[in-house]
């Protein structure tokens, strides 16, 4: 039989007292700055690169066949989803508060608002929902943009775009699911507040995810050529 | 079986050394038959094409297969045993990283025998590494076998930066521990900021090459410097990667056999730190030759002259342990006075080509083959098997051959300076790199075949060494816990350690605490406080720790109630599916949609079922 | 590895003050993409700053309140911001070496 405290208390011991896993997450969130900078530098570096249209922010006219290609960038469809991510991100928060004061009564009086605080399936759901929705957002932008003439292989435009985009729609989709997975653990028997360091681990990562959009959104969509 | 469902890290170290050092050897014989060809004029041993295949995966294999993994055979090793730790943070996601490595390096590597192996260098500088320029499969393979490779050792630095940040034992606080942790925790956080950037450029390459974007594509407005600053913003921090693990090898040889405590320890320590920093501010004194304007050259000179500094602090710290101790000459020793000697002649020959005037001479041509080679072999190489000579004991329990290994150490110094000496002189004469033959008459025919000699040479070397090594594991001289009378915590518990490594935790108070212990006169001079074992005391009683011993144990883990992390077979069909997915890659230019997106899906789906249910499973059985 | 810092990683801000984070953060976004429709004002000299100010703000915020880096371990402090540093530095680092100035200035040493 195992009988060490450290069992005992539940946790083994570690230097810092901190849990390895969240240690873990902040290098590879570190490690992800490296990621989205090198995306970033590389569709800075080619602006303005690109020898055929679409652009970005200006129209363009082909020479060969006279066809006008609008400026590609939808900044209030954007907007709108950058909003929905930033949305998230609050959800997120209010999650993870849900889950770590899991099973503490509730002061006397306190209304609907406060219950509905208490619910971490609530927020997880707002959590992943929106989370989709940025998704579905960033689908609508690149179908549009491949019926406007703008594909991955059409000019150093379309490839930084798409792949720099492609790259944080992919961490969304991890994002979504890692959170969903989350949501279905609470479903089968509830997370509890000595689950929030699982949640926070998530949460750190999906806020990273924002953080990304926030420097994205303001790199590529509003500072124009 | 039970190989491949490991989770302890010292059964983890052995199937890197084992699997490192066979790939050594494969690079070397790639190195041999290159050697062959270059050593006469117009050598027609191998064609043009073949060539190529050669020196890129003679430079593949040695930076990836062979030094990249054997360090990491001895982080995963020595770093638990010297920090005080049971096992990694992260034992099974440490069996992934060594299952991805081996299948990453099997995939990439087996193209060679069919010779339809990457031929684009080991740097695959696009856009010749494009699909316009390498239509072929074979740099197909190295660029998805990089990318495989990358996530491996992703996934190990951040199982071992957080091994170093919490599983040190009370009182091991940072400016106690070992040379050889400290210079590996610099390492982790190389790896951690470099392989993003090469994952990205290799991303770019792959659609490029895979779905037809634009990034490295000239016609369409690409820089062809990108991928160029990309990989070497990548490339340079590599080489502090190859190299600070042996510095940390070395830190650990030299004290133990001069029986002094290393001199200067925290300059030592901060030294690491500024190299690691530095090493991402120079990268593009590998581009002098492209012409990036003199404000660009003057700041990547200077960063590389700086860079020199700390490197140079380190050559004489390690000198000045050595003045005035009472050196013991073992093999390892030998091995590790070699690695400062020539070093630093790659040192200075380095700081040659920081003058983007003076590289514009060398560039490209054998002075830089001699340079890298010299801090490679004669660094990086050589700090190796000092750390092989030297830990062998506490990984088999039994010493290696001292004589043989004599042998061994003045054949590998002798055939290392003859095979890398020449090449400053072929280089300085003109001869380019990578070129698969030339012309007599300009001078380079007694420097090519003087260097084809001593790498011949360096082939009975290593062969002694591997006979050596192998035999010793079996017919060895029994070796007890510490058989160098050495001052770290890997040499307080027996050889080789039992599962559990530490029986007790050991409250450590001081840097040299096994020293404490038999050589107190040796360790009067550094502090000794018990800082931090109230902390620890506060987390978890006592019961599992116990003040600095000696561990005699050899009890199972089960009787002394020590919780292990249960075996497991899912990290290795993670990595598997992660490899078939890449693979699945290759059919897709030729063709054959069937079999590239049956192993992309199926590959997928394996790595990310046997990923949930890796995650879903507890580490350890509870009982 | 004080018991300070073990401890302070257990206050996350509430309710009260996320809604504010919220709301700061949608104002900014508010204000970011009103700026980009003011005609004329994307050719201002100080319309790239403001932005990156004002994203940077976002940034910090979300950061500091949100991964609640504020109030956690400062081991994770340095986790962070360390490479973020190397991350920028060398992002800059870059668009200077292809910058239209780096070539001029090349040109003029030629």
């Amino acid at each position: 039989m195992s009988a060490s405290s450290a069992e005992a208390h539940g946790h083994h011991y570690t230097t810092t007292g901190l849990d390895n896993r969240k240690i873990a997450i902040w290098a590879f969130i570190g490690s992800e700055c490296m990621l989205f900078a090198s995306l970033i530098s590389t569709y800075l570096i080619y602006k303005g690169k690109s020898v055929v249209g679409p652009f970005p922010h200006t129209p363009w006219t082909d020479p060969s066949s006279g066809k006008v290609y609008p400026a590609i960038l939808n900044i209030p469809v954007t907007s709108a989803s950058t909003f929905v991510l930033l949305m998230s991100s609050l959800a997120m928060v209010l999650a993870l508060a849900a889950v770590e004061n899991k099973g503490k009564p509730l002061p006397p009086g306190s209304g609907w608002w406060d219950k509905a605080l208490t619910s971490s399936k609530l927020w997880l759901w707002m959590t992943c929902l929106l989370g989709a929705g940025f998704l579905a957002f960033q689908a609508y932008e690149f179908t549009s943009f491949v019926h406007e003439g703008l594909t991955i292989r059409r000019n150093l435009f379309g490839s930084s775009f798409f792949t720099l985009t492609g790259f944080h729609g992919a961490h969304v989709t991890a994002g979504v699911i890692w959170l969903g997975t989350l949501l279905a653990i609470d479903y089968k028997r509830g997370l509890q507040p000595s689950d929030a360091l699982n949640v926070d681990i998530a949460a750190l990562y999906w806020h990273f995810v924002d953080v990304v959009w926030i420097a994205i959104f303001t790199l590529l969509y509003l500072i124009p050529d | 079986m039970d190989w491949l469902t490991t989770t302890d890290h010292k059964k983890i170290g052995t199937l890197y050394l084992h699997t490192s050092l066979f790939f050594f050897v494969l690079g070397g014989i790639e190195a041999i038959l290159m050697r062959w060809q270059l050593m006469r004029p117009n050598g027609t041993v191998f064609t043009a094409e073949q060539f190529n295949q050669l020196f890129t995966m003679h430079g593949t294999t040695m930076v990836f297969l062979a030094v990249m993994p054997l360090s990491a055979a001895f982080f995963n090793y020595l770093i638990p045993l010297q920090i005080g730790a049971r096992d990694v943070a992260f034992p099974r996601l440490n069996a992934f990283s060594y299952w991805v490595f081996v299948l990453g390096g099997i995939f990439i590597t087996l193209p060679i025998f069919v010779w339809a192996a990457p031929d684009g260098g080991w740097f695959g500088y696009a856009p010749l590494s494009g699909r316009t320029y390498s239509p072929g499969p074979n740099m197909d393979f190295w660029v998805l076998g990089i990318q495989i490779l990358g996530i491996s050792s992703l996934a190990a630095s951040f199982n071992f930066a957080t091994t170093v940040i919490n599983l040190r034992a009370p009182g091991m606080n940072m400016m106690r521990m070992p040379m050889f942790t400290w210079m590996s925790f610099v390492t982790q956080f190389l790896i951690i900021l470099s392989f993003p950037v090469v994952t990205i450029a290799l991303v770019f390459l792959q659609f490029d090459r895979f779905f037809g974007t634009t990034f490295y594509q000239i016609s369409a407005g690409a820089d062809p410097l990108l991928w160029q600053h990309l990989f070497w913003i990548f490339g340079h921090p590599e080489v502090y990667i190859l190299i600070l693990p042996a510095f940390g090898l070395v830190s650990e040889v030299l004290p133990t056999n001069s029986k002094k405590p290393l001199f200067g320890y925290p300059v030592m320590a901060y030294s690491g730190i500024l190299i690691g920093f530095l090493g991402f501010g120079v990268w593009a004194h590998h581009m002098f030759a492209v012409g990036m304007g003199p404000i660009a050259d003057t700041v990547f000179g200077l960063t590389t002259m700086l860079i020199a500094i700390p490197t140079g602090v380190k050559i004489f710290n390690w000198i000045f342990t050595m003045w005035g101790g009472s050196i013991r000459f073992t093999a390892a020793m030998k091995f590790a006075i070699a690695l400062i000697a020539m070093f630093t002649i790659g040192g200075i020959s380095g700081i040659t080509h920081s003058s983007p005037p003076s590289d514009l001479q060398q560039t490209d041509t054998y002075y830089i083959v001699a340079h890298f080679h010299y801090v490679l072999f004669g660094g990086a190489i050589m700090g190796i098997f000092a750390g092989i000579y030297h830990y062998f004991p506490k990984m088999y329990g039994r010493k290696m051959n001292e004589s043989l290994g004599t042998v061994h150490f003045w054949l590998n110094l002798i055939a290392m300076n003859l095979t890398f000496f020449p090449m400053h002189f072929s280089g300085m004469l003109g001869m380019p790199r990578r070129i698969y033959t030339y012309d007599a008459g300009q001078g380079w025919e007694t420097f090519n075949m003087i260097s084809t000699i001593g790498a011949f040479l360096l082939a009975p070397a290593t062969l002694i060494f591997v006979y050596n090594f192998f035999r010793s594991k079996k017919h060895g001289e029994v070796a007890g816990p510490n058989p160098w009378d050495a001052p770290t915590l890997e040499w307080s518990i027996p050889s080789p350690p039992p599962e559990y490594n530490f029986a007790k935790i050991p409250m450590v108070s001081s840097r040299y605490p096994l020293w404490d212990l038999t050589h107190p006169e040796r360790t009067s001079e550094i502090p000794h406080t018990q800082s931090g074992w109230e902390d620890a005391k506060h987390q978890t009683g006592e019961h599992d720790m116990a003040p600095m011993h000696i561990e005699t144990e050899t009890k199972t883990a089960k009787e002394l109630g020590i919780p292990m992390p249960s075996s497991t077979i899912k990290p290795f069909f993670v990595a598997l599916g992660i490899v078939l997915m890449f693979a699945g890659l290759v059919f897709l230019p030729k063709g054959m949609h069937i079999p590239a997106f049956a192993l992309m899906f199926g590959g997928s789906a394996m790595w990310i079922g046997f990923l949930y249910a890796w995650l879903t499973t507890p580490l350890e059985d509870h009982h | 590895m004080s018991h300070e810092n073990a401890h302070a990683e257990h206050y996350h801000p509430t309710w009260k003050e996320y809604k504010w984070v919220a709301l700061i953060l949608f104002l900014i976004t508010v204000v970011e993409v009103a700026v980009y429709y003011i005609p004329g004002a994307t050719s201002h000299a100080a319309f790239v700053p403001s932005l990156l100010i004002m994203s940077a703000v976002k940034f910090a915020i979300v950061v500091m309140y949100y991964m609640h880096l504020k109030y956690d371990h400062k081991l994770f402090r340095a986790l962070f911001t360390g490479p973020l540093a190397v991350a920028i530095v060398t992002l800059i680092g870059l668009l200077f070496l292809f910058s239209k100035l780096a070539i001029r200035l090349a040109g003029r040493g030629a």
